[in-house]
């Protein structure tokens, strides 16, 4: 009975950590479930039941009609909006944090707003934009849309970046006579880099993974995350798991390389 | 314009705010075209009648709005409804876990705040549609339900409204999380170390100090979860039947399927509305707007 009690005592000490690692849990179970299922022979059209373990959907990846087509196109569309969104972002977030002018609040409200807004709506209202302009929906239009998304996303974390900035150190560039460009390209910018980086990394996620607004402004083509869709109705290949544990594996390891980058330069920095 | 250094800090007032208004252009150019004015379209359309065939045409029909609240209010109630008790539930287990992480991980925090982020860049639906094999009746969830007891043998899980709201609980909650995590982080541990002095027992202590000083992270999670929640229609499509849709599905269906251009319109229109009147009281109410 003491040793019950005991454990009792532990648990009532621990339970936030108990509650904490049942939450871990639940939020690692469906990506576990994706990444088991992608080495799944399934026996029928679902690919719902465990039946026998086959790497075939590794080595045979791009076996199922369509599904890399699509892949292409999302990695296609997520690079050339995660450029453009990376770029414009930038610029903003250095106009806000970085110099008083009028419309400052107003400008801040207006990038927030798309966040506030939920995706059905902004893919909605993009599509009434595009039908009155009549404009074909495909790519171009699945991009500009992409890119206005991405924006916000880009300007809230590069902001949060350059306004944690200790501005000394660009002050010691410029009492040491650099000059505008040279402190900006040498201080102002490797600072900076790391939130520009992250920036960059969430848009590349976003625009590959993104359904809802994609789904208004396809048209007829297929992104990775529509090609999921239709074929969520008629039983998803296992393939598609290998595709989605791909993007799991190359999100970890990119955060993962990131922390060791800031590991050595802390490291670095200490030495010195 | 100098360059002399200023010796007390702020060189950036002595800028020229024109150069601040050329790096603004092209990015509020690209929102003010692709964000403002498609909701500027998306009022017109609402208010426009007529047939796809023959054309829309504006005639500021304002009978759409309540034919359209009318047809579909039952959608427009379980949208709340889900997405409210999802942003309830993803607060009560999500707070312990953003505490764990900022008080008790110790050396392994930002492992664990990688492992709370990584599966947001897995895809979405895959994830989603990885919860009907989880859910399913031959699952291992329903199998211990049904042993228990607490499940009948006719019961199931998967194609209910609880499987929907599970989903959206799940997609939904590293952005309840990450919020709280990040002004759990951020607070002075010495603060909660002093009501401790005092003889605040555990409890009091976090519900009076530590609590409170997270706050602004609990408001910006709540949202962060609520919005995206209640426009949602892949976890009703995927996990849901067909009398636990949300309005989404309705926007979704009548945009692409049933073509009806000003109803759908309407609804999305509605449905920004319904968000945006709560959320900016709910902001007003909790904090003096400093989210984000």
């Amino acid at each position: 009975m003491r040793s019950l009690s005991r454990v009792q005592a532990y648990i009532g000490r621990h339970l936030v950590v108990v509650a904490g690692a049942l939450t871990l849990g639940f939020m690692m179970l469906p990506i576990t479930v994706v990444i088991a299922f992608s080495f799944n022979d399934p026996s029928g059209r679902y690919n719902f039941t465990w039946s026998q373990f086959t790497t075939d959907n590794w080595t045979n990846v791009c076996g199922v009609a369509g599904m890399c087509d699509g892949v292409m196109l999302s990695l296609k569309i997520a690079l050339l909006s995660t450029l453009v969104a990376t770029i414009l972002g930038t610029l903003m977030a250095f106009a806000l944090v970085r110099y008083q002018f009028k419309a400052k609040s107003t400008s801040n409200v207006l990038v927030l707003l798309p966040m506030t807004m939920p995706e059905v709506v902004l893919g909605a209202s993009l599509l009434t934009l595009f039908v009155n302009l009549k404009m074909q929906l495909g790519f171009t239009t699945i991009l500009l849309a992409h890119i206005m998304f991405c924006l916000s996303f880009v300007v809230v974390t590069v902001r949060a970046r350059l306004a944690g900035l200790d501005s000394r150190l660009e002050e010691a560039a410029a009492d040491l006579y650099a000059t505008k460009w040279r402190t900006f390209r040498r201080v102002t910018l490797p600072l900076v880099m790391p939130g520009i980086a992250a920036a960059a990394l969430l848009s590349f996620a976003l625009s590959f993974d993104d359904f809802i607004i994609t789904n208004f402004n396809s048209g007829s083509d297929v992104t990775f995350p529509v090609f999921v869709w239709g074929a969520a109705k008629r039983g998803v290949p296992p393939q598609v798991n290998v595709i989605a544990t791909i993007m799991f594996l190359v999100a970890i390891s990119s955060v993962a390389v990131g922390q060791y980058i800031a590991y050595q330069r802390r490291r670095s920095a200490a030495a010195r | 314009m100098t360059t002399a250094p200023v010796a007390n800090g702020d060189t950036r007032r002595r800028r020229l705010p024109s150069i601040a208004y050329l790096l603004l252009l092209p990015g509020m150019a690209w929102l003010g075209f692709f964000f403002i004015i498609p909701l500027v379209t998306l009022v017109q359309m609402s208010l426009q009648s007529g047939s796809f065939v023959e054309g829309y045409t504006f005639t500021a029909e304002f009978s759409n709005f309540p034919e359209a609240i009318g047809d579909y209010s039952a959608w427009f109630i379980r949208s709340f409804m889900y997405s409210g008790i999802a942003t309830v539930l993803a607060l009560i287990i999500g707070y312990p876990l953003a505490y764990t992480i900022a008080f008790r991980a110790g050396r392994f925090k930002y492992l664990l705040v990688t492992l709370v982020v990584a599966p947001f860049f897995a895809s979405f639906l895959v994830r989603t549609i990885a919860w009907t094999s989880i859910l399913s009746d031959t699952g291992i969830v329903v199998s211990v339900l049904r042993s228990v007891g607490i499940l009948g043998a006719q019961d199931h899980l998967l194609a209910t409204p609880l499987a929907v709201i599970c989903g959206l609980t799940y997609n939904f909650l590293p952005f309840m999380i990450l919020p709280i995590f990040l002004s759990l982080d951020r607070l002075d541990i010495s603060m909660v170390d002093a009501a401790e002095d005092l003889y605040a027992s555990a409890f009091s202590a976090f519900r009076k100090v530590t609590f409170p000083l997270s706050l602004p992270g609990v408001v910006a999670g709540t949202l962060l979860t609520f919005i995206p929640a209640a426009g949602d229609f892949i976890n009703a499509q995927l996990l849901g039947n067909s009398s636990s849709l949300m309005v989404g599905n309705v926007i979704d269906s009548q945009f692409l399927r049933v073509l009806d251009y000003p109803t759908a319109a309407a609804l999305s229109v509605t449905l920004m509305i319904l968000i945006i009147v709560p959320v900016s009281i709910y902001v007003r109410k909790t904090s003096s707007g400093e989210l984000v």
